[in-house]
């Protein structure tokens, strides 16, 4: 029961952590959150 | 020009959407009832194994098909589906993916109805001095539409229509306004809500506020692991079937809500984190909850009996009461927690329906945001009467069956025949790579070309022809008598047509003659439903012909 549970929270966990992490697109991208940002209007080098 | 112009907030929103959307009242009253039936601690083997090989690659697949139709302006299965192959007679597949979330979505908000109503109850102490028999009696009175504690006439059907409303007037906000705000809400509650009654289920002291058991005693009894149901093929069916119903797929809201993510942005991870998300609620804080609960108070013996009639029955007959051992003032916390956690796990599927009819509208049809939810809102109410009416009469279970059992799997094969050997498995491992933020293994290629579908296929097979009492030994030594539980069977109306030959009671055999009245009329209504929504999207294709869009 333990290590099933541990499993299963270590790995909800860890998805959520890469996508917390995961570095931000250019836009335009799919979400409204950061489109007043003008800094990332651009795209990357 | 489509009137669609939705867009989600930002990605852990449309996470947190996607996760409310498979996280529902199954993952807390169905999970804990199967793994007890099915092998105890066993069960989670087969049930990870069909998470990594079915519910991954179908979540995959789901939302990259979503994403696809998206790009050409497509948010709902009969266009999505449409777009993938020049076969016209795809986009027909694709009203399940409309019809599906029609049908469940009209039970669905009376369950969820349930749940608004026993916040209050709880609130107000309605269970407060109420003996266990006390408790069940009012529960069948409400779905009775009988007498209310509150005074309010008609009390599960002014619910229904409140659960309803709300459902309406948070769609009518958009997803980014509505649906992602309710998720973001609803979901860290939901959890916080859990881990405080898991807590409790894991710290159960026999003799303490009238506790026969410890906690360990429920707990081993839903994991000690009974190897030898290990090899049937029941057990891995069951296993299966939790799969489809945990993570909403096979209904087309995942395509609906990842129809609104561009190619360029990830999938893959998305997929896998809110997937990992709805099996931590489930492995985690569902098996944590009713069973440990409620063995420590009944025993094993009573919850066994309790079980075989689901978990709708320990959730709102059995619970309340053991609530309220805890004090009137924990007691009323306990109940707050327990049904605002099931409310929150229902509100965010059930909003979840209501987009897929909402982007159809608003793609074919021009429809405006607020009409389209409005109407959703008039179906399910029409559709779902029948099952507040009626619900002594089977028309709730008979919506469950074939739009939330049956209508999943089926919708679920041909999607992953269309995605792997249709549309084909070079571009669609493109589709789930394109902006991926983390490497797919390339295993899944195999898996979801071969496995997925096979699995797929023994699910459906498996479930029409299920043989007698689930013995499979005795079916393939020649022996094969159809189950009752069998799709040929239910659809044939054996147990029932059985029940009616054997009653001699008038009162039952006028009941059940109700009964088989009201099931067959259900059907013929979820055919009508089906093919009024196959004339609307034959109505759109021809629209589409004459605009010059096809």
């Amino acid at each position: 029961m333990l290590t099933t549970m541990s499993l299963v929270t270590g790995l909800t966990i860890y998805f959520f952590y890469r996508v917390l992490n995961a570095p931000p697109r250019p836009e335009p991208d799919s979400y409204l959150d950061n489109d007043d940002e003008v800094e990332r209007q651009a795209p990357r080098a | 020009m489509s009137a669609n112009k939705e867009s989600w907030g930002s990605r852990v929103g449309l996470i947190l959407a996607m996760a409310g959307n498979a996280v529902g009242l199954g993952n807390f009253l169905r999970f804990p009832v199967q793994a007890v039936q099915n092998g105890g601690g066993a069960f989670i083997i087969p049930y990870l194994v069909c998470f990594l090989v079915m519910g991954i690659p179908l979540l995959w697949i789901e939302w990259s098909m979503g994403r696809f139709g998206g790009k050409f302006g497509h948010h709902s299965t009969p266009f999505i589906l449409d777009t993938m192959h020049k076969n016209r007679l795809w986009k027909y597949i694709g009203v399940f993916g409309i019809w599906t979330n029609i049908a469940v979505a009209s039970y669905y908000c009376y369950i969820e109805s349930w749940t608004l109503s026993y916040v209050l109850h709880s609130v107000l102490g309605t269970f407060n001095g109420m003996d266990q028999e006390a408790v069940a009696a009012f529960f069948n009175t409400y779905v009775s539409i009988g007498e209310s504690t509150l005074g309010i006439p008609l009390e599960a059907i002014v619910f229904y229509v409140l659960c309803l409303l709300l459902n309406t007037w948070i769609l009518s906000k958009g997803l980014a306004g509505g649906v992602e705000r309710v998720a973001k809400i609803g979901m860290p509650l939901l959890i916080l809500f859990g881990i405080f009654l898991a807590y409790k289920g894991f710290t159960i002291t026999a003799g303490e506020a009238g506790a026969i058991n410890d906690s360990s005693v429920g707990l081993n009894f839903l994991w000690t692991p009974d190897y030898t149901q290990l090899w049937s093929p029941t057990v891995w069916l069951a296993a299966a079937g939790q799969i489809f119903f945990t993570l909403s797929v096979g209904m087309g809201t995942i395509h609906c809500y990842a129809s609104y993510v561009r190619s360029k942005d990830d999938i893959a991870l998305s997929a896998m984190s809110a997937g990992w998300m709805n099996e931590f609620v489930e492995v985690v804080l569902g098996a944590s909850i009713l069973i440990p609960i409620s063995i420590g108070y009944l025993g094993i013996e009573r919850v066994s009996e309790l079980v075989a009639s689901g978990g709708l029955g320990l959730a709102f007959k059995t619970l309340p009461f053991l609530f309220t051992q805890w004090g009137p003032i924990l007691g009323a916390v306990a109940g707050v927690m327990w049904f605002g956690l099931l409310f929150f796990a229902g509100i965010t599927s059930s909003l979840a329906m209501g987009t897929p009819w909402m982007g159809f509208l608003q793609d074919e049809f021009n429809w405006g945001r607020k009409s389209a939810a409005w109407s959703f809102g008039l179906v399910v109410f029409l559709l779902g009467m029948p099952t507040v009416l009626f619900f002594h009469y089977g028309v709730f279970d008979e919506y469950d069956y074939w739009a939330g059992t049956v209508s999943l799997v089926v919708f679920a094969l041909l999607e992953s025949i269309l995605f792997a050997w249709v549309f084909g498995m070079k571009k669609g491992w493109r589709e789930i790579m394109s902006g991926s933020d983390i490497q797919v293994p390339k295993i899944y290629k195999f898996i979801i070309k071969f496995v997925t579908p096979l699995l797929l296929l023994w699910v459906f097979i498996g479930s029409l022809i299920t043989p007698k009492g689930g013995d499979w030994g005795a079916a393939f030594s020649g022996e094969w008598i159809l189950d009752d539980s069998s799709i040929i069977n239910k659809l044939k109306n054996t147990s029932l047509k059985r029940q009616l030959a054997e009653a001699t009671d008038p009162a039952l055999i006028t009941q059940l003659q109700d009964t088989l009245f009201f099931v067959n009329a259900s059907r013929i209504l979820l055919v009508v439903v089906f093919l009024s929504i196959a004339a609307m999207v034959y109505m759109a294709y021809k629209k589409r012909v004459r605009e010059g869009r096809i």
